[in-house]
């Protein structure tokens, strides 16, 4: 950060705690940025003369005679197409060894869009993942986060999607990430020679925490920037936002403020809504597609940070692992994409709704079935027959290694029915079925 | 000489104003921030210092900047052209506003005031009036909107002069009244009033009783709402709270409609926005959005602005129904109104209650849901304002604190269940949990009983019923299996299941099959009880299964078909020959 000349240093604190410190000032304007002894810090309260500041770093080591000054502006972010292929920190400094990157200055965290501009998503992501493309279609302008424990491979499957999708950008917000998962985006960045499309802003667990609450506004505003200056498709990638959560709720202890549930901010929706509703279509064609990743503990989605996530994000996806074949799979009773209404049997083949509803019904009486064995009731041989069926479709389709396209998935799923059933056990139109059942 | 004022301190979007002369509760001012005025509300008030909560962000506000009070309350400008508009929390018009981005400190007015309006005057010189009566009317999309004597106006007046029929724009003086001092007042057919005031302009407010048909059969049939009653939805999300609400706004039987988009999704608000100027009402002929007004204030508009949104709805809703008009008001969803209570608490550093939220918190939703209601206004016409609001219970756990202090305040509710959304059960409103309290009223009765049948209600609670014990044993066949019960068990529980296929679940994307009208429903709920009379004879349980599959599925047939047509009486046709199968004479 550059300093201004004449600037008024101040070095006296009158208060310190582990994220803020209180100073006596004027002039200050609310959310505007200062430096501490170095460390970029942010005005979150002024009373009077009295300045309070979160300090992003961390207070540790702050003296009561730290150098402050002031840099009259909120936290900004230098756009140009420059931003393309590079890897930078919280505050939007190179972490790649690379020129800093000169452009517009931009605050972040910006106004919201109008609602009456936006406009209706109708463009369909297709990602390869059946899991995702058949029963939970995506939708440009959509916003929808993987609900997943720690242990499973969100990365992996984030990583894959983002590579697949056809869009012209991919910024990802890394929060919190480990050292390891950063080497392992770059690295396969890197290997799909898909580098200049990509733009990652990283803060990873070597990081103080309070510097993440950052991230997804600096993201946000470059995608803000391809999107609506350059007319582009922006997929913005953000994990993991419940280590973001969990930064606001230390900020809000610090800040003395009475927490609500699961020790939680109370403005926790709103917070997170800002956030999530930066996805939108645009009327001029541009648009910014959130995927993030919520990590639940122990898969318990009632806890506040999924609770409030649901509530604003257009579905959620779930991975599972299924143990009757080895594989992670997108769980297609918990996962929803809200938006797919919007494309499925419009952008995608006729019969897309039918058979995924089917499908999954199939899977569900399968499920019963499972649950009669298990309790040691007979089987029917429906009951063996959707056994069978379900295996298949894990494998075949559920299954995150699948990468096939959209027409291949239905045609796989006919040829599931056709295999494990007859056509009235099915239950689609009678249109559909006759001209899509294989013919012997 | 009006207040004023500079700010002396900033928490986020509360702000600390030491004000030089008299402020009042809930009193608006504006914040000038280089060259824009931020609007801001008190809401409390310390000697010289107003806490104010302003309705936009402060990013950049420094210590000293100026305010300035208005001297009023948050209003609303009442007059015709309020229809089909789309505004944000504080009544501006969205769609006046400039660029794709909203700006901050950027106000819009609420009507258009070079519109010309037919005018048609109803009062005549020497008429006695007070305030809420009507002195003319104009056509406002095909409705009459009355222009009526402002609801400021204390006392009695009289009519001095009215304008004759011709075209008027909104500010032009359509009527003269002289007040009691026998001074000429003029009124033109822009009002302003405070929305945190009820209106009060009507003569009393009975008990509602008149059954509002929504289309919805499981809340037409089995737990109805009444034309000024009030209902709400609570839910997990992922229920389908919002199909619903969308499902009853554009089929309910009201004239108007208003719906508050209250800290929810900006993509479902741009649905409506997409969906309603294409939707034709099927009553007038018209498009449904030229009677819809919306209320958005999506989850990342400011947040003070979410808790005025619901305000702005239901004082619109009241001025309709000054009018003699059936309104409906919607609210999605009423959670995030309440959160929106609980950030300002907070940052009042009041002392909290259950969950944090403000200890007031169940007086103020009761006391919102009581603007709702039947009322005969003083001319002997009726108007109604029947509200419904979602809730968005945490984790879907409906013991906290909004849930359990709308259940007090609301007469209907309509609980969604997880299960039934996860088996796609859809509406997944829980026939057994949900209740309405109208069924209760003995004028509702007696309406229903005028209207529809005298065995109605009896038959309501028949299948309610059939479908409680539908449910417990389903529960014994689960504990002791499908053989371990008698084979009548398995009849019991699938007659339930009918019911719950062909009444309560209802496909709101099928054409036909997404409303119902009441004739209808009779129709249907006499048949099943039929059904469900009858007694049939199986060898096995495993019999059960496929046979009442087949029953249903007739019936589906049927409620995707057009009501008595040749395809409904053929499918109703063949519903009985797989009837007569297993019927034990």
């Amino acid at each position: 950060m550059e300093t201004r000349a004449f600037q008024k240093i101040y070095t006296k604190l009158t208060q310190i705690t582990k994220a803020t410190c209180s100073l006596n000032a004027t002039g200050v304007g609310y959310d505007e940025l200062a430096m501490v002894n170095g460390r970029l810090a942010q005005v979150v309260k002024i009373i009077g003369n009295t300045v309070t500041l979160q300090v992003f770093g961390g207070t540790e080591g702050i003296p009561t005679n730290a150098e402050v000054t002031f840099l009259g502006k909120a936290p900004t972010l230098k756009v140009s197409d420059d931003l393309a292929g590079r890897f930078f920190n919280a505050y939007g400094e190179p972490i790649d060894g690379g020129p800093a990157v000169e452009g517009e200055e931009r605050e972040i965290g910006g106004p919201s869009v109008n609602p009456v501009r936006r406009k209706q998503p109708s463009e369909l992501i297709a990602t390869g993942i059946a899991g995702i493309d058949l029963n939970n279609t995506l939708v440009s302008g959509q916003k929808i986060p993987f609900f997943a424990d720690p242990d499973q491979p969100f990365n992996q499957v984030m990583a894959m999607v983002a590579l697949r999708a056809k869009t012209d950008k991919i910024i990802l917000g890394g929060m919190g990430l480990t050292n390891d998962d950063y080497l392992f985006y770059k690295n396969v960045f890197d290997n799909a020679g898909a580098l200049d499309r990509i733009i990652s802003f990283v803060n990873t667990t070597e990081n103080p925490p309070v510097e993440r609450l950052l991230v997804p506004d600096m993201a946000l505003t470059a995608a803000e920037y391809f999107a609506v200056d350059k007319n582009q498709s922006v997929l913005v990638l953000l994990t993991d936002m419940t280590l973001y959560a969990d930064a606001l709720s230390i900020v809000s202890n610090r800040m003395d403020q009475i927490p609500s549930k699961d020790s939680m901010p109370g403005s926790l929706y709103s917070d997170l809504a800002k956030i999530y509703e930066k996805a939108v279509q645009f009327p001029a064609g541009g648009s910014i597609t959130i995927i993030a990743v919520t990590t639940l503990s122990g898969g318990d989605i009632t806890h506040a940070i999924p609770d409030n996530t649901g509530y604003i994000t257009e579905g959620q996806l779930f991975l599972r692992r299924d143990t009757d074949i080895g594989k992670v799979i997108v769980d297609p009773f918990r996962s929803l994409s809200r938006l797919k209404q919007l494309v499925i049997g419009k952008k995608t083949r006729e019969d897309h709704p039918q058979v995924m509803n089917a499908a999954v019904r199939l899977f569900a009486d399968a499920a019963n079935a499972k649950t009669k064995l298990e309790n040691g009731f007979d089987l029917t041989d429906y009951d063996e027959r959707s056994l069978n069926f379900a295996k298949d479709y894990s494998n075949k389709l559920l299954a995150i290694d699948v990468n096939i396209d959209i027409d291949e998935m239905l045609n796989t799923g006919w040829n599931l029915f056709n295999k494990h059933f007859k056509p009235e056990e099915v239950g689609i139109k009678k249109e559909l079925a006759d001209k899509y059942w294989p013919k012997e | 000489m009006s207040t004023k004022g500079k700010v002396k301190g900033i928490i986020a979007n509360l702000v600390i104003v030491k004000a030089d002369g008299p402020v009042s509760q809930n009193e608006i001012c504006f914040i000038q921030l280089g060259g824009t005025g931020l609007m801001a509300e008190v809401i409390k008030v310390i000697g010289e210092d107003a806490y104010v909560q302003v309705f936009e962000s402060t990013r950049n506000l420094k210590i000293d900047d100026e305010v300035s009070f208005t001297g009023h309350m948050l209003e609303v400008t009442l007059g015709p052209g309020i229809l089909s508009k789309n505004y944000d929390g504080l009544q501006n018009d969205l769609d006046k506003m400039k660029g794709v981005f909203l700006k901050r400190g950027e106000y819009t007015s609420a009507l258009d005031d070079d519109k010309e309006w037919d005018f048609k005057p109803l009062a005549k010189p020497g008429d006695k009036v007070t305030a809420g009566d009507w002195l003319g009317e104009v056509d406002e999309n095909g409705m009459p909107h009355k222009i009526m004597v402002p609801f400021a106006y204390t006392g009695s007046y009289q009519v001095k002069s009215v304008a004759g029929e011709g075209k008027y724009k909104i500010k032009n003086t359509v009527a003269v009244l002289i007040d009691t001092d026998n001074k000429d007042v003029e009124v033109s057919m822009v009002q302003k009033w405070p929305v945190k005031v009820p209106i009060r302009a009507f003569k009393e407010k009975p008990r509602p009783y008149k059954l509002l048909e929504t289309g919805v059969r499981t809340i037409d049939t089995l737990n109805p709402i009444v034309e000024g009653g009030t209902g709400f939805i609570p839910g997990p999300f992922g229920c389908g709270k919002t199909v619903l609400q969308h499902a009853i706004s554009k089929q309910a039987e009201a004239d108007i409609v208003i719906v508050a988009a209250c800290g929810e999704r900006a993509n479902e608000v741009v649905e409506i926005f997409t969906e309603f100027p294409e939707l034709e009402d099927v009553r007038t002929g018209k498009k449904l959005m030229e009677r819809t007004t919306i209320i958005a204030n999506t989850s990342n508009m400011p947040v003070a602005a979410r808790e005025a949104s619901v305000y702005t709805a239901m004082t619109l809703g009241e001025y309709y129904r000054s009018m003699g008009l059936k309104v409906l008001m919607l609210a999605d969803s009423t959670s995030r109104w309440a959160q929106a209570l609980r950030e300002m608490s907070n940052r009042l550093e009041e002392l909290p209650g259950p969950d944090a939220f403000p200890m007031d918190l169940p007086a103020i939703i009761s006391n919102f849901y009581s603007r709702a209601g039947y009322v005969i206004l003083n001319n002997g016409e009726t108007g109604s304002i029947t509200f419904i609001g979602t809730v968005s219970p945490a984790g879907g756990n409906l013991k906290e604190p909004v849930t359990e202090s709308t259940k007090k305040a609301a007469r209907c509710f309509y609980a969604l269940a997880q299960p039934r959304a996860d088996s796609k059960r859809y509406p997944a409103v829980d026939p057994i949990d949900s209740y309405s309290k109208y069924l209760e009223y003995p004028e509702f009765s007696e309406y229903i009983e005028k209207t529809i049948s005298d065995k109605w209600i009896d038959q309501v609670n028949k299948a309610k019923t059939i479908l409680q014990r539908g449910k417990e044993t389903y529960e014994q066949i689960n504990i002791l299996g499908d053989d371990g019960v008698p084979v009548d068990y398995h009849v019991t529980f699938w007659k339930s299941e009918v019911i719950d296929f062909i009444i309560l679940q209802q496909d709101a994307f099928d054409k036909i099959d997404q409303s119902t009208p009441v004739e209808r429903q009779e129709y249907m709920l006499e048949s099943l009880l039929d059904l469900c009379n009858t007694d049939f004879k199986f060898e096995s349980f495993t019999e059960v299964d496929n046979y009442f599959k087949r029953i249903i599925n007739q019936y589906k047939q049927m409620n995707y078909s057009e009501f008595k047509s040749e395809k409904f009486n053929n499918f109703e046709k063949e519903l009985q020959s797989i009837i007569e199968e297993r019927r034990v004479a």
